[in-house]
């Protein structure tokens, strides 16, 4: 475990980067995480996933898979892989400041 | 050597239920992961993307020791039938979609669905029998320029 610091405040992260305290997160946050998996700019589209993942995790306790984004997020498989490329349930999941999804699915 | 994968071509050769899903299971997380992967469907492993079949991939139940099953019971008519239900019930319960819908769900990921040419050929099929997502009929020799540079798994 160690500490990473976005918006000015240090928050403890895992050896992947994936917030371990979920609740230390916050929106100011989002731009600079994603800016360290490589995505430039939170659009809208970004943004309604990212809300959607947090969701998910206050009501499963559990970030969803991507058969679960595609279905009800109301964003797209596609459109999900063209907003995260490297992987949406983990890219998404790492802005989000939840942890990391394990599912082989 | 890299010290991570960042492509693999997958190649699926069988068509029974357990011939087919690890190998969807390995390409749709291969996309999860960030990694880029194609999908090459050869000889059995056709039926996976065969439109009218694909809806009824079934699980072999007849010399299938995982199933601990005695042989007999597993020749026994409709068994293959049950025993597919039963699995496929599980499998939903964990989110591993359908066949139909994986494939869906993986060409939308961005993979490369591809089917050979060879067993095309052989079993008399052409484009139109295939689902759309299936972007191209590729020789051995096109399906190895496609794979350059990465890893290939066989399945």
């Amino acid at each position: 475990m160690s500490d990473a610091t976005y918006a000015g405040r240090t928050v403890a992260v895992d050896p992947e980067g994936f917030f371990v305290d979920p609740e230390q997160w916050t929106d100011e946050m989002a731009p600079e995480i994603a800016a360290e998996v490589g995505i430039g700019e939170l659009t809208d589209r970004h943004w309604q996933v990212i809300k959607f993942m947090r969701h998910e995790y206050e009501q499963r306790g559990a970030g969803p898979t991507v058969r679960v984004l595609g279905r009800t997020s109301g964003v797209s498989i596609k459109e999900l892989y063209e907003l995260f490329p490297k992987g949406p349930a983990k890219l998404a999941a790492r802005i989000a400041g939840i942890p990391k999804p394990r599912g082989c699915i | 050597m890299p010290d991570s994968i960042e492509k693999v071509s997958i190649i699926i050769s069988k068509g029974s239920f357990d011939g087919i899903y690890p190998g969807l299971i390995m390409a749709n997380g291969a996309r999860a992961e960030g990694i880029d992967a194609n999908l090459f469907f050869t000889f059995f492993g056709l039926d996976a993307i065969h439109r009218s079949r694909h809806e009824h991939i079934k699980l072999s139940t007849v010399g299938n020791p995982g199933l601990h099953l005695a042989t007999m019971l597993g020749g026994l008519p409709g068994m293959s039938s049950v025993m597919t239900h039963y699995l496929a019930n599980k499998m939903e319960a964990l989110d591993i979609p359908p066949v139909p819908e994986f494939l869906e769900m993986i060409s939308d990921t961005g993979a490369g669905l591809y089917a050979c040419k060879a067993s095309v050929d052989l079993f008399g099929l052409d484009k139109s029998d295939l689902i759309p997502q299936v972007l191209d009929i590729i020789t051995v020799g096109e399906f190895y320029a496609l794979a350059a540079g990465g890893q290939i798994i066989f399945t």
